[in-house]
């Protein structure tokens, strides 16, 4: 029975790996071969990873029931303030 | 992984806005039934013309005029069949098997692009079709890249980059021919008359927007006729260049419209090829059909192995 294996190239050495596509293979030794063959064979890749689509854990859903926004940049709007600190201190 | 900062709606009307509005679609979402059955049609033609595009340029692996060509072209039939394998993995992703596909092409159930259905009489058409019927392709490829299924956009990518340069093998053919004798500038200018009439019709006849499907879902963005626009602005100036004639009389620029005049392709001529009786449909499937019995051992023993 083949599986799908997910297939993430790296472009060049440093950069992060990108799903690239998926190849279809019996068995892990196929599988290698596909991805090569498919993603590797032009010099278009400096690595690949390969892994079974069973072995990926998704997460689509982020839920912020509690608006945490102080841990993101938009919890702190500081234009309005600046602005009136400016006029306080009479540099605006 | 950017953030996903809509969720694909559930309901039949909300998706298509969703999609209409740029939104795109993965795999593991929900769909329409109708739009799941649109895209596996339309992407397993395309994976179906992949693999029989391949055919007529292999006839003339073994009659290339040199090393390099040859080996040029042993590469381009490699990559096309490549292009077929990813290009079915996406529909078998969609829910409908490889083997299902190959089954239905090969009993001539579903179709494959009309360029395909011709044969391939001397070297001149090599080149054409190289240069040419890569250019016409990749106009439609190019226009995929923004459909909304994202994993068919995603594999267009690396198609198209492989197309670029199958574009510049055939244009290299072309123009070295053109460089030569009188009578390779003939085999340029018969296979050329050869192939005009099924390249203009290869975008297909002009549907309205609103009544193409494929676009109302955004699985392709480009009505045909502005793919066969863009071929003939791209085109029609090398092609001419060159001192090739291209046999159509009305063939001509609106410079008020910026729209080119041509005579009406033939339509039924295209109707009847893709619908399995062009002059090369049965003998192109038989191949396929002798092949796929051929190497069933190999399919056999491969995954007898691995289970």
């Amino acid at each position: 029975v083949s599986h799908v294996y997910e297939v993430f190239r790296q472009e060049r050495k440093g950069q992060p790996f990108q799903h690239a596509g998926s190849v279809f293979a019996p068995d892990p030794a196929f599988a290698d071969v596909y991805a090569r063959e498919q993603y590797g064979r032009r010099g278009e890749s400096a690595a690949l990873w390969i892994v079974p689509r069973d072995a990926i854990v998704e997460i689509g859903e982020f839920v912020d029931e509690l608006e945490r926004n102080y841990h993101r940049v938009d919890g702190y709007p500081l234009k309005a303030k600046l602005k009136e600190a400016r006029e306080r201190a009479g540099t605006a | 992984m950017s953030a996903r900062t809509q969720e694909v709606p559930r309901n039949e009307q909300e998706f298509l806005d969703y999609v209409q509005a740029g939104g795109q679609v993965e795999t593991s979402d929900w769909m329409p039934d109708e739009y799941r059955a649109r895209l596996v049609k339309f992407i397993e033609m395309h994976g179906n013309s992949e693999l029989m595009g391949v055919l007529p340029e292999r006839e003339w692996i073994l009659r290339a005029p040199t090393l390099q060509r040859k080996l040029a072209l042993t590469a381009k039939v490699q990559d096309e069949v490549g292009h077929a394998q990813l290009i079915y993995r996406v529909v078998e992703d969609l829910g409908k098997p490889r083997e299902d596909c190959l089954a239905d092409l090969i009993s001539g159930k579903s179709k494959f692009h009309n360029v395909f259905h011709y044969p391939t009489r001397t070297w001149g058409d090599v080149g054409v079709i190289a240069w040419l019927v890569d250019a016409a392709a990749i106009i439609s490829q190019k226009a995929l890249l923004k459909c909304s299924y994202a994993p068919y956009a995603r594999i267009m990518k690396k198609i198209c980059w492989e197309e670029s340069f199958h574009i510049l093998h055939g244009r290299d053919v072309v123009l070295t021919m053109m460089n030569g004798t009188d009578g390779q500038r003939e085999l340029v200018q018969e296979a050329l008359d050869r192939w005009w009439g099924p390249l203009m019709q290869f975008h297909g006849n002009p549907i309205a927007a609103e009544q193409d499907p494929t676009l109302t879902w955004r699985i392709k963005s480009q009505p045909n006729d502005d793919a066969r626009q863009q071929f003939l602005d791209g085109y029609v100036p090398q092609i001419r260049e060159l001192g090739l004639t291209i046999p159509d009389p009305e063939l001509r620029k609106d410079e008020e419209t910026g729209r080119w005049h041509y005579t009406e392709p033939d339509w039924d001529e295209l109707k009847t090829v893709v619908t399995g009786h062009g002059p090369m449909t049965e003998e192109r499937l038989g191949f396929r059909r002798a092949t796929r019995e051929e190497t069933g051992w190999v399919r056999d023993v491969v995954l007898a192995d691995a289970a």
